[in-house]
C-alpha cells in the first residue's frame, strides 16, 4: 500500500471527488495559482481550470456566503480557510446561514458545503493563531464536525464530507500535513460518525480526536513500555459522536482519559465525560480524567507554549491516576 | 537470608496489635516457629513466632507498643549480616524502654479478652460473643505483608467520614458477587474499593459461587410480579439490616405452665378478661424493656440512643408483606390494653389501614410466627433497632421433673437477634434472663 503525507490524501480526495461530479469547486484564499497556503490544491488549478478552483480575496466572510449561496442553487462548493482562526470572521455564514437553512426552509434547501482547513496549534504562531475550534463548532446543530488525524482517515472522511448533502467543517493540521501513512490505491470512504480504535489495550481507554490522536499512541507506546496496554479510541468525527465506540472501549477497560486539543470548559472531553457518566456509570472503577490545553490564551513563549499544550507525557500521568497507579 | 519480623494479623479483625513482652532479647538465637513475643490482638493476647532461623538483630518496637499489621518489628539474620537496609524504613524506636510495666498490661488485657469483650472501636464490628476466642489463627500463616499497609490506610480513612467508598464498578462486582462493601478494604485514595479490592476478595474462599448448570426454564415456570412499594421498602430494608449490621443470635426457652394458667383463669371470670398468650408475652417484654434501656435503644451511626420510653412494634403479616405496628408505651399499658390495641393494629394493617405514624417510631420489635407452627427462628433487626425478639410456638414438651421421671410442660423459645455494634451478649443475656422471670413468674405483671 503506498504510503503518502496527510497533504496528498487531501488533494487526492479533492482530485477524485472533483472528477466524479462536476458540481464540486473548490474556493479560498491563494487555493489556485499558489496552489494553496499549505499546498493541498497543488495542480488541482491545472487539471480542473479556474471555473472549479477559484481564489478569493481576504474576505472569509464573504467567500464563505458565496458558497452557502452555491450550495442553495444546487453547486457542492468546497471551502477552504487559511486556517479556523480566520475562519471565525466567517462564522456568521458558518452559524446562521450554512448549519440552519435546512431548518429554516423546512426542508427546502439541503446545503452540500465542506468547510475546510488547518485547525489548532502548529508551533509558535502565538495566541490569535493557535486555537483548536472543534468544540466550538459542534456545538452547532445542523452542522457535521470531521477532525481526521491520519492520512487514511483524512482522504477517506474528506471524500464522505464532499458527498454529504448537508454542511460538514473538516478541521485539518497544520502540524499533521507532512505527516505520512499508508493510503491505498482504489477507492474508500471512511463514514462520518465512525470512530476507530487505533489501538487495543484492556486497561484503560484513551478518547481523543484530530491531530490528538498521534499524542495519544505516542503515550500508548510508551505505557506498553510500563505494561500499561490501553484502547485508543479516535473518534475522527466530533459531532456526531460515536457513543457506542465509546461505551464499548469504556466497558472493556473500566477507566477513560478524554485528550483534546482545545480548552477545558465545554470542550469536547465534557460531552465525552457526559456520554461515559451516562452510559458507563456502573462500569467505572475510577473518575474520568481530561487532558487538554490549559487553561490560557496559546504563550508565544517555546517554553511556556510547551507548558500549556496537552502532550504524551501528561497523557501518560492520566492514565496512571486513573489506574490508581500514582 | 535475613527475615524480617511483621506484625501478623493474628485475629480476622486485627487491624493493630500492641507488643505486650519481648520473649526474645536482641542477640538471641532463635528457630523457626520460636515464639519471639506476644502481642495484644483486639481479641487477645497472642504468640508471634519466629518464620526464619538465625538471630534476633533488631527489636524495632518497645515493650507496650502498638503497630499496625504488617509493620516491621523485628529482623532475624545471621549474626553477621548486615542488616542496615532492612531496618532503614522501619520506624523505630527504642526497644529498650517499654511503655508500661508488661506485668500490668498482660493483667488488664486478659481480663477484658473474654467472650463478651468490650469492642475496642465502634466503627469495628465484632461477632464474638457467639464464638470463643480464636486462640487456633495463631497457626494460621499469615497475610502477605505488602497487602497490609493499604488496608491501614484505608481504615484510617474510613473512620473520618465512616462511610464506604467505593467506585461504581465496585458496587455493581459486590452486589454481583454477594460480596458486603462495609466488609472490605479499599485501596484506592481516601480509601474508595476500587475493582481490585473487589477481586482480590473474590479470590478469598468462600465466595466460590456455585457453578451448577443452569437448568433450562420454560415459559410457565416462572412468572414475574413487579414490586409493590412495599415490598421495596421491606427489600431495602431488610438488606440495610443483615448487611451492616453485626448480627448474633441469643435463644432461650421459657415455661408457659403459669402463663397458660393465668389465661385460663382470666377466660373463666369473663370474655372481656380474654387474653392471648402474645398479649401476656408482649406484656412481659414491654415490662423487660422498661428494666433494660441497653436494648430498648437506636443506633444512629455515631451513636446510639437509648430509650426511656417502649415503644414496642409488633409484626403483622398482611397479603401484601410484612408491616410493623406501634404500641406506644407498652409498658405503661395494661394488659388488657395491649390486647385490644394489638388486636386492633393488626386488623387494621391487614386492611392496609394504618397511618404512617402507627408504623414508626418503635424503640424495639417482636416478630411471632408460632401461630403458623414454627418453633423456633430468627428475625431481622428493624433499624436503627438494635434487637428482634422472635417467639415460636407454644409447645408442649416433655421436660424432668425432678423426680428422676418427665412431664409435660408448655414451653416457647423465643431467640433475640442483637445488633452487636451495640449490644454485647451479656447484655442481651440480662434481657432474655428478665423477660424468664417475668414469663414464668407472670404475676410479677401486676406488680
Amino acid at each position: 500500500m503506498p504510503v503518502i503525507t496527510y497533504r496528498d490524501a487531501l488533494n487526492q480526495a479533492l482530485s477524485e471527488e472533483m472528477h466524479r461530479d462536476d458540481r464540486v469547486f473548490l474556493m479560498g484564499e491563494e487555493v489556485a495559482v499558489y496552489q494553496g497556503a499549505y499546498k493541498v490544491s497543488k495542480g488541482l488549478l491545472q487539471e480542473f481550470g479556474e471555473m472549479r478552483v477559484v481564489d478569493t480575496p481576504i474576505t472569509e466572510l464573504g467567500f464563505a456566503g458565496v458558497g452557502v449561496g452555491a450550495a442553495m442553487v444546487g453547486l457542492r462548493p468546497i471551502i477552504e480557510f487559511m486556517t479556523w482562526n480566520f475562519a471565525v470572521l466567517a462564522l456568521d455564514q458558518v452559524l446562521n446561514s450554512a448549519s440552519k437553512l435546512l431548518y429554516m426552509s423546512g426542508g427546502q434547501y439541503n446545503i452540500p458545503i465542506v468547510f475546510r482547513g488547518p485547525n489548532g496549534a502548529a508551533l509558535q504562531l502565538s495566541a490569535q493563531h493557535s486555537q483548536a475550534f472543534e468544540s466550538w463548532l459542534a456545538h452547532i446543530p445542523g452542522l457535521k464536525v470531521v477532525t481526521p488525524g491520519t492520512p487514511y482517515d483524512a482522504k477517506g472522511l474528506l471524500k464522505s464530507a464532499i458527498r454529504d448533502d448537508n454542511p460538514v467543517c473538516f478541521l485539518e493540521g497544520e502540524m499533521l500535513y507532512n505527516t505520512k501513512g499508508e493510503v491505498p490505491e482504489e477507492e474508500y470512504t471512511i463514514p462520518i460518525g465512525k470512530a476507530d480504535l487505533k489501538r487495543e489495550g484492556d486497561h484503560c481507554s484513551i478518547i481523543t480526536n484530530g491531530k490528538m490522536a498521534l499524542v495519544a499512541m505516542q503515550a500508548a507506546d510508551q505505557l506498553v513500555k510500563q505494561g500499561i496496554n490501553v484502547d485508543v479510541v479516535d473518534l475522527r468525527t466530533v459531532r456526531p459522536m460515536d457513543v457506542e465506540a465509546i461505551r464499548t472501549s469504556v466497558e472493556k477497560t473500566n477507566r477513560a482519559v478524554v485528550l483534546e486539543e482545545g480548552w477545558e470548559i465545554c470542550g469536547i472531553g465534557t460531552q465525552v465525560v457526559d456520554y461515559i457518566q451516562r452510559d458507563c456509570f456502573d462500569s467505572l472503577d475510577a473518575p474520568v480524567i481530561r487532558v487538554h490545553q490549559a487553561d490560557v490564551p496559546m504563550p508565544y513563549a517555546k517554553n511556556l507554549e510547551r507548558a500549556a499544550k496537552p502532550d504524551a507525557a501528561k497523557t501518560i500521568a492520566a492514565v496512571r491516576k486513573v489506574m490508581y497507579l500514582d | 537470608m535475613a527475615t524480617k519480623v511483621f506484625m501478623e494479623a493474628l485475629s480476622p479483625t486485627m487491624e493493630e496489635g500492641r507488643l505486650v513482652k519481648w520473649l526474645k532479647n536482641e542477640g538471641d538465637a532463635v528457630k523457626s516457629g520460636e515464639t519471639l513475643a506476644e502481642v495484644e490482638t483486639d481479641k487477645a493476647i497472642m504468640e508471634l513466632v519466629a518464620r526464619g532461623d538465625g538471630v534476633l538483630r533488631k527489636r524495632l518496637v518497645g515493650e507496650g507498643e502498638s503497630r499496625p499489621v504488617g509493620d516491621l518489628v523485628g529482623v532475624i539474620a545471621a549474626a553477621d549480616e548486615n542488616i542496615d537496609s532492612l531496618i532503614a524504613g522501619a520506624s523505630t524506636s527504642d526497644g529498650a524502654t517499654p511503655a508500661k510495666a508488661p506485668e500490668q498490661v498482660v493483667a488488664t488485657t486478659q481480663e477484658s479478652a473474654g467472650a463478651s469483650a468490650v469492642p475496642q472501636t465502634q466503627a469495628q464490628p465484632q461477632g464474638e460473643a457467639s464464638t470463643p476466642p480464636q486462640q487456633k489463627i495463631i497457626n494460621a500463616p499469615p497475610p502477605p505483608p505488602q497487602a497490609q499497609p493499604q488496608q491501614a490506610t484505608a481504615a484510617a480513612a474510613g473512620s473520618n467520614g465512616g462511610q464506604v467508598r467505593s467506585s461504581p464498578l465496585a458496587r455493581r462486582l459486590a452486589s454481583e458477587r454477594g460480596l458486603d462493601l462495609s466488609r472490605l478494604q479499599g485501596s484506592g485514595p481516601g480509601g474508595r474499593i476500587i475493582k481490585r479490592d473487589i477481586e482480590s476478595a473474590a479470590t478469598q474462599p468462600a465466595v466460590a459461587a456455585s457453578a451448577a448448570p443452569p437448568r433450562a426454564t420454560a415459559a410457565g415456570d416462572f412468572e414475574d410480579v413487579a414490586l409493590t412499594q412495599i415490598r421495596k421498602t421491606i427489600a431495602k430494608r431488610l438488606a440495610e439490616s443483615i448487611g451492616p449490621i453485626p448480627t448474633f443470635y441469643l435463644t432461650a426457652e421459657y415455661d408457659l405452665t403459669r402463663v397458660t394458667e393465668m389465661r385460663a383463669a382470666m377466660a373463666e371470670i369473663g370474655d372481656e378478661f380474654k387474653v392471648s398468650i402474645n398479649d401476656i408475652l408482649m406484656k412481659a417484654v414491654a415490662t423487660a424493656l422498661s428494666q433494660h434501656p441497653e436494648v430498648n435503644a437506636h443506633w444512629l451511626g455515631d451513636r446510639i440512643r437509648y430509650h426511656h420510653r417502649v415503644h414496642l412494634g409488633m409484626a403483622v403479616a398482611t397479603n401484601d408483606g410484612l408491616i410493623v405496628p406501634v404500641i406506644f408505651d407498652a409498658d405503661q399499658k395494661r394488659m388488657s390494653e395491649i390486647s385490644r390495641e394489638a388486636r386492633e393494629l393488626a386488623k387494621r394493617a391487614r386492611e392496609r389501614k394504618l397511618k404512617p405514624e402507627e408504623y414508626t417510631g418503635s424503640t424495639f420489635s417482636i416478630s411471632n410466627l408460632g401461630m403458623f407452627g414454627i418453633d423456633q427462628f430468627t428475625a431481622i433487626i428493624n433499624p436503627p433497632e438494635v434487637a428482634i425478639l422472635a417467639i415460636g410456638s407454644a409447645q408442649d414438651v416433655a421436660v424432668p421433673d425432678g423426680k428422676g421421671g418427665y412431664e409435660t410442660r408448655k414451653r416457647v423459645r423465643v431467640t433475640m437477634s442483637c445488633d452487636h455494634r451495640a449490644v454485647d451478649g451479656a447484655v442481651g443475656a440480662a434481657f432474655l434472663q428478665t423477660l424468664r422471670r417475668l414469663i414464668e413468674n407472670p404475676l410479677m405483671l401486676v406488680y
